[in-house]
């Protein structure tokens, strides 16, 4: 497994090497950069700002610098916030969106495996037909409709929380519901499916004809075998909460990552955006990783080919 | 099933909560939503209006604005003169005005300020606000690097006197903006260099500031609070306890939030909804104008624009009650001029006319009667629902009544800068918001050599114009030549004026004191909570 | 018991899958009622949704553009059967037009994940090897990568055209569609019926792709049709950022943004988008579902 893991690391580190040239190229090309306001500067002042942060040098100078600063871990200024870094301001918002995200995800697995588990226990029935339309009705609902409707309905009429903000304990309740709803739909499906699957095979009509019942043969023999899909599936999973987190975030006032990558790309704060970019990118490699060895963990007959 | 619901109660904790604005009235906490995080809240750096609304509680001026009508209250200075021929004002501050760590306020500390503000390092947006004085200009260019040689000099500690190079009669009002706030330059000093605009003296723990309440938190993205100074010298005057600043950039989520009782105030509210909270919740809407016009900028190089026939037809063949009334409904003016009407007393006379068969005629005279072998042209406008809005509603009347195509582009905020700075348009959105109360403000940005005149458009007797009104101090004589060069102004026509901005603000029945003026401008002094009214 | 069909429906036949076999597979989906409830709702809605600028002309009466800003947003009424919008467009005139937009992009979107997956798949999956292991491990690394990310990017900063939405949103989805194609390509390379055409001579890319590709049709159907919903649902969450299509066109997704912010005060701008959205996507899933359980496909990680 050392192994595996090890040679996972150096296919990584090419990838990022791509993505930072490609995210510094793409920057530097558009047009339109930080220092554009609405009331302009004079020529002079816009130059003097341009030298102090370097991007008065040819580019390619630049993106040699920009390099050497991400591998000593430096990610540099905000243009936008002069007075942090952009390693102050991940490390404050980060762990806001991870919070979001883990609790999203909780709410995705607990609803998730719960529909699938019933569904495929009472395959056919309505307790089948039932839990899979409402999945359904979660994978076609957008989360920017969702969310406004929960604090329509639960905020503002019914006014058991707050309509924004990340003070109380409450307050994550209606973010990972809206943000959660939509992998709960697909993990409820695959979890469905994955558990059908075991249901049917030999062993299981084994146990049954020696008397256990439904829900116990799901729970002892048939949970690994039925997490698999799930499993699998966690990877880009973990990669769209993370980019779902824009819209929760904006619509539910949270001062996680998401929004301050957006608001990056549109403020042209370059620094910014390459080191979120970087970051979102390291992380998912990481969770992927972890999921991946949960994989053979569960599944003893894959290997780490 | 049963389980989830149970667990959705708990969570909930049936009953009747509190509101946070009921806890914060009784508290006499002020809770802003304030539209965005910061960028910062150096008064010489910060610059926009969500910035100055925190400023403004920190720092002190001068002399501050009386909320009602924007007149000029003592501030740290407690009385001024100024010369006969209105080229010197001498600055008389009190002796307890204090910074937050105790030191005095001195007439130095003032030239200190100003001296940083137009270094040319720091990149000051609003650097230009202090060009009245002598040679402020020619410092911030770099041309000299003496400070000694500007108009501003601490005749001792506790007098301050300023020079000008022309009278400017405005002064005053100008001197109500941040950028002539003092800042504490031997702090800053400790915390890094002098012109450095990434010194993080701003931070919690590390600002000192004078004014009536001091930083107490400022966690990024989520919340600034600010509470009562110990040491400011008005101290007995400010009858709110902490002001919070909530930064949400949503002006839907900012809404809801008010409405689920969390904030006192939002800044402003999205057009669609104006109409309802007017007809439907009066008391909790403000709808004020300010100072800022909304107008369209010609690109007057290319042609057909280059022929003002043309300009003029598109700008009297477009309906400005119905975009205010049907479109925006915020309430807003039409505007037929560029300087908003009364602004300072001034109202200019010469405006454009809406007249669709003139225009109809004007364009058939350039040469495209009944719009034909008209080139299709492009409007640009940033990308917010409103603009988007607007364009639409002048690509429709373009047909309709000069039977003309125009296409709509919007890009998004920085590329539409940029696209705008570089000429690079047709007809493209703008507006301006003046600084200060004068129509200087606004018919300075025409002349020739503006950094924001964007059009192309130069013309040399409306730059004597408006040269010859800022060298003279007598009213009467300034504003006949500011007439003269708005009509100018609307004989070129190289912008469209299409209405005067309002604010619908949103605001608590609770909130006491606030008072609405022309360029939004808090002064917390005034304010405090009332937890019966709500 | 009959004999399960397995992921290589052309294993027993070596040569091009019979007639047989497309035959039972429709028999199949037939009997599904709610998959060809699917289908038909799909081809009803594009029906009307293409044919919008004959059904705004001659049956409703407004175009998607014509504003009328004194009746401004108006409830549904008998002159505007489902309302209209800020300006007073027809919002019914709007929906189809929208439509048109929303599942064009849909199309062209999943037709360039389409593209570039089964070429990208097949390569790999044919050639073996050390080819595939590279191939294949950029398709893991990519996987994990957030590509809405770059979509982001590129939207922000090359502008909105229609085009570049489509290459963006369908360069998101290639990844799935490589590894079944991919995986399907492997097994069915052993097959009799490749080996005789190697016999004959034949060049490897005239092997691949006029011998092999039409063989996995089956999964390659099922991964489209469920990659349109994807599709949607990433171009609203585009226009939620400000991202998607210009005005005055506009897509389901602008609308249902548009709708969402009004929604409290004029909520048929917001039930009536969404609705058609979601039922849209119901459709395709179940229509995607059902021609899995036709085809007998299985999932895509093994």
């Amino acid at each position: 497994m050392l192994r595996f893991i090890a040679r996972r690391v150096l296919e990584t580190i090419p990838v990022l090497l791509i993505i930072a040239t490609a995210t510094f190229f793409m920057m530097r090309l558009a047009p339109g950069g930080p220092f554009d306001t609405e009331k302009q500067v004079s020529k002079e002042v816009r130059a003097r700002m341009e030298a102090h942060y370097g991007l008065d040098k040819p580019l390619f100078e630049q993106y040699l610098l920009q390099m050497k600063h991400l591998l000593q871990g430096d990610l540099g200024p905000s243009f936008k916030y002069p007075k942090r870094t952009v390693n102050e301001i991940i490390a404050d918002a980060f762990p806001v969106s991870l919070e979001l995200g883990c609790e999203a995800l909780a709410v995705a697995l607990a609803l998730g495996l719960l529909a699938g588990m019933v569904a495929s226990l009472k395959q056919n029935s309505f307790w089948d037909h039932f839990p899979m339309s409402l999945a359904m009705l979660g994978l076609c609902v957008p989360t920017f409709v969702m969310g406004p409707l929960l604090i329509s309905a639960f905020a503002l009429h019914l006014d058991w929380f707050n309509a924004a903000g990340w003070f109380f304990p409450r307050d994550r309740v209606l973010p990972a519901l809206t943000l959660g709803a939509y992998y709960a739909a697909y993990i409820a499906r695959l979890a469905r499916g994955g558990f059908l699957d075991i249901l049917h095979q030999d062993f299981i009509r084994t146990a049954q004809a020696k008397g256990a019942s439904g829900a116990r043969i799901l729970l002892r023999h048939a949970m690994r075998g039925g997490l698999l899909p799930v499993v699998s599936f966690l990877g880009p999973a973990i990669a769209g909460l993370l980019t779902g987190s824009f819209v929760v975030e904006t619509i539910f006032g949270i001062p996680g990552l998401g929004r301050f990558f957006v608001t990056a790309a549109f403020n042209r704060d370059y620094f910014m955006v390459m080191g979120s970019v970087l970051f979102y990118a390291v992380f998912v490699i990481v969770l992927n990783l972890a999921a991946d060895i949960a994989l053979v963990w569960l599944n003893p007959r894959l290997r780490f080919e | 099933m049963g389980l989830s619901a149970l667990c959705l109660c708990l969570l909930a904790g049936c009953g009747k909560r509190q509101t946070l604005v009921e806890i914060a009235d009784r508290a006499q906490q002020y809770r802003v939503s304030n539209s965005d995080e910061p960028s910062d809240i150096d008064p010489q750096i910060g610059i926009g209006e969500i910035e100055h609304d925190i400023i403004v509680s920190l720092f002190e001026g001068l002399i501050s604005a009386n909320p009602k009508d924007l007149s000029p209250l003592p501030g740290v200075a407690e009385r001024w003169d100024i010369s006969g021929d209105g080229k010197s004002y001498t600055f008389h501050l009190r002796k307890d005005a204090l910074w937050s760590n105790g030191d005095p306020v001195t007439a130095r500390d003032f030239v200190e300020s100003y001296h940083r503000l137009l270094m040319p390092a720091l990149g000051a947006q609003y650097a230009y606000m202090l060009y009245p004085a002598t040679n402020a200009e020619a410092f911030n260019n770099g041309q000299i690097t003496n400070f000694e040689e500007v108009g501003f000099k601490a005749l001792d500690p506790r007098t301050l006197e300023i020079k000008l190079h022309s009278p400017t009669p405005y002064l005053l009002s100008m001197i109500i903006h941040d950028s002539w706030f003092p800042v504490p330059v031997k702090v800053i000093k400790e915390y890094g260099a002098i012109d450095d605009r990434a010194n993080p003296w701003t931070l919690a723990g590390h600002l000192v500031g004078n004014g009536p309440f001091v930083l107490r938190e400022w966690r990024m993205n989520s919340h600034i609070l600010v509470e009562k100074s110990p040491t400011y010298w008005d101290r007995k005057n400010v009858r709110l306890n902490s002001i919070y600043f909530d930064p949400e950039s949503s002006y839907d989520t900012a809404e809801r939030m008010f409405r689920s009782g969390q904030v006192h105030t939002v800044r402003q509210v999205l057009p669609y909804k104006v109409a309802y909270y007017l007809k439907n919740q009066p008391g909790l809407i403000n709808d004020y104008p300010l100072l800022t016009t909304y107008f369209y900028k010609f690109n007057v190089t290319k042609p057909p624009l280059n022929d003002k026939r043309v300009r003029q037809a598109l700008a009297m063949s477009i309906d400005r009650r119905a975009i205010t009334e049907t479109v925006s409904r915020a309430g807003e003016m039409p505007a037929y001029t560029l300087t908003p009407p009364d602004t300072a007393g001034y109202t200019a006379t010469a405006r454009v006319r809406e007249d669709p068969a003139a225009a109809r005629q004007l364009l058939a005279e350039a040469g495209y009667p009944d719009g034909k072998n008209f080139p299709t042209l492009e409007l640009l406008f940033n990308t917010v629902e409103n603009h988007k809005a607007i364009a639409e509603a002048l690509q429709q009347m373009w047909k309709k009544n000069l039977n003309i195509n125009v296409t709509l582009h919007n890009e998004e905020w920085k590329v539409y800068l940029d696209s705008m700075r570089r000429t690079n348009y047709d007809i493209g959105r703008g507006g301006w918001g003046g600084d200060y109360m004068d129509p200087s403000t606004f018919l300075d940005i025409l002349m020739t050599d503006s950094g924001n005149n964007e059009t192309g458009w130069s013309n040399a007797e409306y730059d004597r114009l408006c040269r010859a009104a800022a060298n003279t101090g007598d009213r009467a004589v300034r504003y006949a030549e500011y007439q003269k060069a708005e009509a100018i102004l609307m004989e070129e026509m190289p912008i469209i004026p299409i209405y005067i901005y309002t604010r619908p603000r949103l605001i608590r029945p609770s909130v006491k004191g606030w008072y609405p003026n022309l360029l939004d401008q808090q002064n917390y002094k005034f304010i405090h909570l009332d937890p019966t009214l709500d | 018991m009959k004999a399960e069909l397995t992921l290589q429906p052309a294993e027993a036949m070596g040569a091009e899958p019979s007639a047989s076999f497309w035959k039972d597979a429709w028999h199949r989906l037939w009997k599904n009622k709610l998959a060809i409830f699917g289908l038909a709702v799909i081809a009803i809605m594009s029906l009307l949704c293409f044919a919008e600028p004959l059904l705004c002309r001659y049956v409703i009466g407004y175009s998607y553009e014509q504003q009328n800003l004194a009746l401004g947003p108006a409830p549904p009424s008998r002159a505007h059967w489902l309302g209209t919008d800020a300006l007073g467009r027809d919002l019914l005139a709007r929906l189809l037009y929208g439509g048109r937009i929303s599942l064009m992009v849909g199309l062209c979107a999943t037709a360039v994940s389409l593209t570039i997956g089964v070429i990208y798949g097949a390569i790999a999956g044919f050639a073996g090897d050390k080819l595939d292991m590279v191939m294949m491990r950029t398709v893991d690394i990519l996987y994990a990568l957030p590509f809405t990310i770059f979509v982001i990017l590129l939207m922000v900063f090359f502008g909105q055209n229609l085009v570049l939405l489509f290459v963006a949103i369908g360069a998101i989805e290639w990844l799935t569609m490589a590894r079944i194609v991919r995986g399907q390509v492997m097994s069915l390379k052993h097959q009799e019926f490749v080996e005789a055409a190697r016999a004959l001579g034949l060049r490897h890319g005239r092997i691949l792709f006029r011998h092999i590709v039409p063989n996995m049709l089956g999964p390659i159907i099922v991964y489209a049709t469920l990659t349109v919903p994807e599709v949607m649902l990433l171009e609203a969450f585009l226009s939620f950022l400000g991202l998607g299509v210009q005005p005055p066109q506009s897509s389901w997704g602008v609308l249902i943004k548009e709708g969402a912010e009004m929604m409290e005060v004029y909520p048929w701008l917001l039930i009536y988008p969404a609705l058609l959205l979601a039922l849209t996507l119901f459709c395709l899933n179940f229509l995607g579902d059902g021609l899995r359980d036709a085809l007998d496909v299985r999932g895509s990680k093994d």
